[in-house]
């Protein structure tokens, strides 16, 4: 332990060096490096949606044989990975939820919220900096996602191409989409401020209700399914637009919305909360 | 500087501070004493823009903290050792809120060495001690350099020589022109550390002035003597403006009289005496004394409760 003698220098004083919205950005870059739970989640994710992309490619190739045509035609290279994003979705959403729960369930809300009182800049840094860590390791994840499914399907010469129709802006797209995720779950973590509710509620979300939509009746119910959040967000992924579901950028357009939604439902709650 | 005016926390029916009025003054250790529960953490809260005041307002430096720049910078503040998230390391925590703020990095190796953290700087908070704890949220408080401090209760969990170290941090920083601003519910420990005291119970001020102030107002000084013939000496010294308590081994507690007055009434009737001593009144029976009724939580007299189980024979 050092004397005190050498405690904080010569006193106070004043700084003239003004706090920028950079600093709180760069604060909260370095937030999300610096704990492993960024680092393991993400691995979780890649592993997800390149895993089961490939075994779904094994399991397709092995049976394509058995199939009837109508199911062959139906087939389009990106379909590996769109199954694989069905159960990727949640993992790089638990990765949005954490960044703000962990810091309600370890008390660090209170040191932050001393550090950056503007409640606002604080969530939108929070937002920015973790949609830019899901975008760039998710476009990345989805190549490799996608790779992975065509060494497979080559074996059987189903594999495409990424300069194929629409493929790249799927690849692209999901990459986005992805981020969007994480942050849709930025704001249930915010609003819930509990780590297990929050996975729970974005997995009813992004999982139950776009199966429960394939069960409602008539023409209503098709309507409703194709606005229901992992179906327009899901449409992005699909090489080719197929009837029954929102035009890919429309889709993931509608998924903006309601994270846009969801976002501003936090904030409002975070102003006037106290941590 | 602080100044708070008619802060008041309500939450529901429960008012944790009730229209608080009270200003911290800068090159001085300002004592926040009160019982457990008497609103000190909330006040506190109020300060640095965490809770929202149901009614009046705070301000540090002529400013609402939630308006300020750059906090860090100008207020330094531990409120619980453990708020910190525990799978960072103790230095990347400090380098988040320095960055947040615009504090440069080698101000977090300032800082670390001052606790004297540095040798586990890259381990992980989670692992540290409740007195590692604390000495990472004093580095986050100090690491702005700011004018204002303050303290929620800031000697717990520390080892004896952890006391000692922030009891003279805290004396260094007023005397270097700080605002230092720091609660405990321990007497003791506010009677060597604040020579300013703000008394809160039940959510009110109770009292905002000087320590030796304070216990001049609400504790007297008396007179401690013991004499084998106390019975007697106690009919002597009776009398118009004094009075007398008996003291639990025997001696005399004589209230409005000097040690030398006493001292020659025995001498004058030939009694022995064994003990003359002026006792200087403590801070803490002061403290009692004005917080007696607004203590929230009160203990059960030892043995006065307790009643006996039925069966159990008597």
């Amino acid at each position: 332990m050092s004397a005190p003698a050498a405690a904080a220098g010569t006193g106070p004083r004043r700084d003239a060096r003004r706090v920028r919205f950079g600093h709180v950005l760069s604060a909260e870059w370095t937030k999300i490096l610096t704990v492993r739970s960024t680092f393991w989640t993400l691995l979780a994710g890649a592993v997800v949606l390149v895993g089961f992309s490939a075994l779904w490619a094994l399991a397709f190739t092995a049976s394509f044989d058995q199939m009837s045509a109508r199911d062959r035609a139906t087939f389009t290279p990106m379909l590996p990975t769109q199954v694989a994003y069905y159960f990727g979705l949640v993992v790089f959403g638990a990765l949005g939820v954490l960044v703000i729960t962990a810091e309600h369930t370890t008390g660090m809300i209170k040191t932050a919220l001393t550090a950056v009182p503007r409640r606002a800049a604080y969530l939108a840094a929070k937002t920015l900096v973790l949609g830019a860590v899901v975008l760039a390791v998710g476009i990345v994840v989805t190549f490799a996602s996608f790779y992975a499914a065509q060494g497979i399907l080559a074996s059987k010469h189903l594999d495409g191409s990424i300069g194929d129709p629409g493929v790249l802006r799927a690849v692209i797209g999901g990459g986005v989409y992805l981020a969007l995720v994480a942050i849709l779950a930025l704001g249930i973590g915010t609003l819930l401020r509990h780590t297990a509710g929050s996975v729970v509620l974005l997995f009813v979300v992004l999982f139950v209700l776009g199966i429960a939509g394939g069960f409602l009746p008539s023409t209503w119910g098709d309507t409703v399914n194709k606005f229901l959040p992992s179906n327009a967000g899901g449409a992005i992924l699909d090489p080719v637009h197929k009837s029954g579901s929102l035009a890919p950028w429309t889709g993931l357009g509608v998924f903006a919305v309601y994270t846009a939604l969801v976002l501003a439902a936090a904030l409002i709650l975070f102003e006037r909360r106290d941590p | 500087m602080i100044e708070a005016r008619g802060l008041t926390k309500r939450y529901g029916d429960t008012t944790a501070v009730d229209r608080a009025t009270f200003s911290v003054a800068p090159g001085r250790v300002t004592g926040f004493l009160g019982p457990n529960g008497a609103g000190k953490t909330t006040t506190m809260r109020m300060i640095l823009g965490l809770d929202r005041p149901t009614a009046g307002e705070v301000t540090v430096g002529g400013r609402r903290y939630r308006t300020l720049g750059a906090p860090l910078r100008e207020v330094g503040a531990l409120l619980d050792a453990r708020n910190a998230h525990g799978g960072r390391s103790a230095y990347n925590h400090l380098l988040c809120l320095a960055k947040s703020n615009a504090i440069p990095r080698r101000r977090v190796d300032e800082v670390l060495d001052l606790v004297g953290l540095r040798s586990v700087a890259k381990k992980r908070s989670k692992g540290f001690s409740l007195g590692m704890g604390q000495r990472l949220g004093i580095a986050a408080a100090l690491l702005g350099d700011p004018g204002v401090l303050m303290f929620d209760e800031p000697v717990n969990g520390l080892d004896p020589e952890g006391i000692l170290w922030i009891r003279t941090l805290m004396r260094r920083l007023a005397r270097e022109g700080r605002t230092v601003f720091v609660s405990s519910h321990l007497m003791s420990e506010m009677a060597l550390t604040a020579e300013h005291l703000v008394v809160i119970g039940r959510g009110r001020i109770l009292a905002d002035t000087g320590m030796a102030e304070f216990i001049g107002a609400n504790a007297t000084s008396h007179v401690l003597v013991r004499s084998p013939q106390a019975a007697e000496l106690a009919r002597l010294l009776a009398g118009p403006g004094r009075r007398l308590e008996p003291a639990p081994d025997g001696a005399l507690r004589v209230y409005g009289a000097r040690a030398a007055e006493i001292g020659d009434v025995a001498a004058d009737h030939g009694l022995r005496l064994h003990e003359l001593a002026t006792v200087q009144p403590s801070l803490e029976e002061a403290f009692m004394r004005l917080t007696g009724e607004a203590v929230q939580y009160h203990a059960g007299v030892p043995g006065a409760a307790a009643p006996v189980p039925p069966g159990s024979g008597a």
